[in-house]
């Protein structure tokens, strides 16, 4: 008996033990703490919202299966970041978009954002703003056509009004928080977005440096500026939760493959991102400045990680 | 209760409990012994013994050159009748004196107690320790007079006892405190006496609180000895980690403990002294956790050295189903091994077997960088860049990352969610790097 049990023996490199982390089940909690975005979504968009949030998932499943079958890849979609990849572009386009030009972003986020950088883990920005930013250059109406949620009637986001000087009639913080305001699909409401957040802080999936670094920069900078301009204290809040600062701050600038993997690095990359937000938002020509604010601070990512490396363990601190 | 700790690391499932509660018991000595000639770090012994000889219990039968090794001693009488390669619990085949055990337990003359242990010298301590063949207990093997050994211009201002053991599964160092507490500590004694160092510190984990508290309590009117409990941590038995949690010192990169003014031993070893020193009896014995959900009965044994796996498994119960691996050591830095066969060395403190699981191997994704592996690594490393150095075979570049730094200790794979072996690549990275500065030590020599 000791003999043919002994023969099927494994042999294998320590550790024998692994943690329970996987790419799969991070993934099914990414989806975990979207979902009361989509809720929100889906209450305050209705159909609209269903048919952008099922074209960009199915567009961006289509686009995996067949770039990685071109390229003679092995086929990842169970890994689930394809969905997460659709999800997250379909939160931050306009309920109205048609769903054509929402498939070329999803199919852009993939192809170009994703694949052919070598797939996950080696992309060098955010699949899904990638896929944004090429549909605001591409179709830059449609990508900033606004509908005001449950009713439909056409509207402007509340940072779009603030940056064309209106000061009569902007929602309520109340609705901000809420999300009864026009905007993209899944971030208008604030709440749902930071509960989704909280969930990832609580599972470890995300650093808390990240979000805390880029919300702070972008409340006091805006606080000042508001200050400076007479305006009263809602306005940083305005800022806060007014765009698409939270999912950006939560579910973007905190992807784990395009952002820095040193703990200095990621508040470096937070503050980079509110600088570039506050200042696309209040100096530039977009009311909107999250989207290419971590695409930029995505493209530093690896200099911010060469230049804060820890120093090892019983050495002295290395300078690059 | 006062804990210290290290940063970085990672939490463990303790699997423990199957053992823990249970003494230590005296395994059966079989009837054939196997001793390989080396069982430490350093220069492997030369049998001094023939095919035929008669030994006795506690007999010298091999012994290395130099200073940096440690002689082996038969731990049984009888007659060696073989001297053979054979398979070693460190994979690779070594060099065994196999020894026919005639039952008679006869001591050898050179094992005799020292009437005033009391009264020896450091170098006399220091000889003892040498000539009995103490290594490091814990598993490093490191010979134990090597680091007792006084060096120019240094000097321990604390001699620290490793009763952490943060390895899952393991209980050995833990019954072993619980049991023989005194003979830990007139070990702790003599090795401060013997390095002339003045304070001495058991370090002992917060989950063997029963441990900790009888070390207080032995010891509440010393002046000079005290304990140390430690947050459950891996790797908190780091030798590094230990230092560092119990001193908040950091050993220098490349440098020894003693450079941080620290020499560290394992509780086994300070127990295994204090035979030496006071009974003059030399390690042939030591105690071996054999646990795992693949065996029936995990036991804490008090083994000879040189007796199979598979004996203290079939003493154990036998298997418990269909095992699929049997690890030497602990399930994270422990080395599996392809059979049972093999003997229990100085360095063997646990045994663990566990049974297949069922299930498939999970695939290895590329990295998504999500840099768990750089904040569970305790030596501030980054896991994964040096795993994408090594792949592209960067051995330099690995090498100004800091690879040799990497204790291997395996915290970066137990949370990688790739399921990327990162160890595995950069222990080639290790190697690789040696290999290097080998040539270019050697074309160095040439010009």
């Amino acid at each position: 008996m000791m003999n043919t049990q002994e023969n099927l023996l494994i042999v294998t490199s320590s550790p024998h033990i692994h943690s329970a982390n996987s790419v799969s089940l991070t993934m099914r909690d990414v989806l975990i703490a979207l979902s009361p975005a989509l809720l929100a979504s889906l209450y305050f968009f209705r159909f609209a919202a269903v048919k952008v949030i099922l074209t960009c998932v199915v567009a961006a499943i289509v686009s995996e299966i067949i770039a990685q079958k071109i390229m003679q890849r092995e086929v990842t979609i169970d890994d689930g970041s394809a969905i997460v990849t659709g999800l997250l572009l379909a939160f931050c386009l306009p309920p109205t978009l048609p769903l054509w030009i929402a498939a070329i972003g999803s199919a852009v986020a993939i192809i170009i954002g994703k694949q052919l950088f070598g797939g996950l883990g080696n992309n060098i920005f955010n699949p899904a703003l990638i896929g944004r930013a090429f549909l605001v250059a591409s179709w830059p109406v449609a990508m900033t056509t606004w509908i005001s949620p449950l009713d439909g009637v056409t509207t402007a986001t509340p940072l779009g009004l603030l940056k064309e000087g209106v000061t009569q009639g902007l929602p309520t913080l109340n609705q901000l928080f809420l999300g009864n305001v026009g905007g993209c699909l899944g971030e208008t409401s604030a709440l749902a977005l930071i509960l989704g957040g909280l969930y990832l802080l609580y599972k470890g999936h995300i650093d808390w440096r990240i979000p805390f670094s880029y919300l702070g920069t972008v409340f006091v900078l805006t606080a000042i500026t508001g200050t400076l301009n007479g305006e009263g204290s809602w306005y940083p809040l305005y800022h806060f939760l007014g765009g698409g600062l939270m999912l950006g701050a939560f579910f973007m600038a905190t992807d784990w493959v395009t952002t820095p993997i040193t703990k200095q690095g990621r508040i470096i990359f937070g503050l980079g991102c509110g600088l570039l937000t506050v200042i696309i938002r209040l100096m530039g020509g977009y009311p909107e400045g999250v989207c290419y604010s971590i695409l930029l601070m995505n493209l530093v990512t690896p200099l911010i990680d060469r230049y804060t490396k820890a120093r090892v363990f019983g050495g002295v601190k290395k300078h690059a | 209760m006062n804990t210290s700790t290290f940063k970085g690391g990672i939490h463990l499932p303790g699997y423990k409990e199957g053992t823990q509660g249970l003494p230590i018991v005296l395994a059966g000595i079989p009837d054939k012994i196997y001793l390989p000639v080396s069982q430490h770090i350093g220069a492997p012994c030369v049998p001094l013994v023939q095919v035929g000889d008669e030994v006795k219990k506690g007999q010298k039968i091999a012994e290395g050159k130099g200073f940096v090794t440690a002689p082996i001693h038969a731990s049984v009488s009888g007659k060696v009748v073989a001297i053979e390669k054979k398979q070693h619990p460190g994979g690779n085949f070594v060099n065994c004196i196999v020894i026919e055990n005639d039952y008679k337990e006869e001591w050898a003359d050179t094992v005799k107690p020292n009437s005033h242990p009391e009264e020896l010298s450091a170098e006399e301590i220091r000889k003892i320790i040498f000539e009995a063949g103490i290594v490091g207990l814990g598993g490093a093997t490191f010979p134990a007079h090597v680091k007792l050994a006084p060096v120019e211009g240094k000097k321990a201002d604390y001699i620290l006892l490793n009763g952490v053991e943060c390895e899952p599964y393991i209980t050995a160092d833990h019954r072993l405190m619980l049991e023989k507490p005194e003979r830990i500590v007139a070990g702790l004694r003599y090795i401060l006496k013997s390095t002339g160092c003045e304070q001495g510190i058991i370090a002992i984990e917060e989950n063997k609180p029963d441990a900790i508290a009888l070390f207080q309590k032995m010891l509440a009117k010393e002046k000079n000895i005290r304990v140390q409990a430690l947050k459950e941590k891996y790797p908190q038995g780091s030798e590094k980690h230990l230092i560092y949690a119990c001193t908040q010192r950091e050993v220098p990169v490349g440098g020894l403990p003693l450079d941080a003014g620290v020499v560290v031993h394992n509780v086994g070893t300070a127990a295994a002294i204090a035979d030496a020193v006071e009974e003059g009896i030399p390690l042939i014995q030591r105690i071996v956790t054999l646990s795992g959900d693949g065996v029936n009965k995990p036991t804490n044994y008090l083994v000879r050295l040189g007796t199979l796996f598979s004996s203290l498994i079939e003493e154990s119960g036998g298997y418990s189903g269909d095992v699929e691996k049997i690890i030497a050591g602990g399930l994270m830095m422990g080395k599996t091994v392809f059979t049972a066969e093999i003997p229990v060395i100085k360095g063997s403190s646990g045994i663990v077997v566990l049974k297949k699981t069922g299930k498939e191997k999970e695939r290895e994704y590329s990295c998504v960088r999500c840099a768990k592996c750089v904040d569970a690594c305790p030596l501030f490393l980054e896991p994964t860049t040096l795993v994408k150095l090594a792949k592209r075979r960067l051995w330099e570049e690995a090498e100004q990352n800091n690879a040799l730094s990497c204790i291997e200790c395996g915290s970066c794979v137990f949370v990688c969610p790739a399921r990327i072996p990162l160890v595995q690549y950069i222990r080639r990275a290790k190697q690789e790097i040696g290999a290097l500065k080998a040539k270019a030590k050697s074309a160095g020599g040439k010009k």
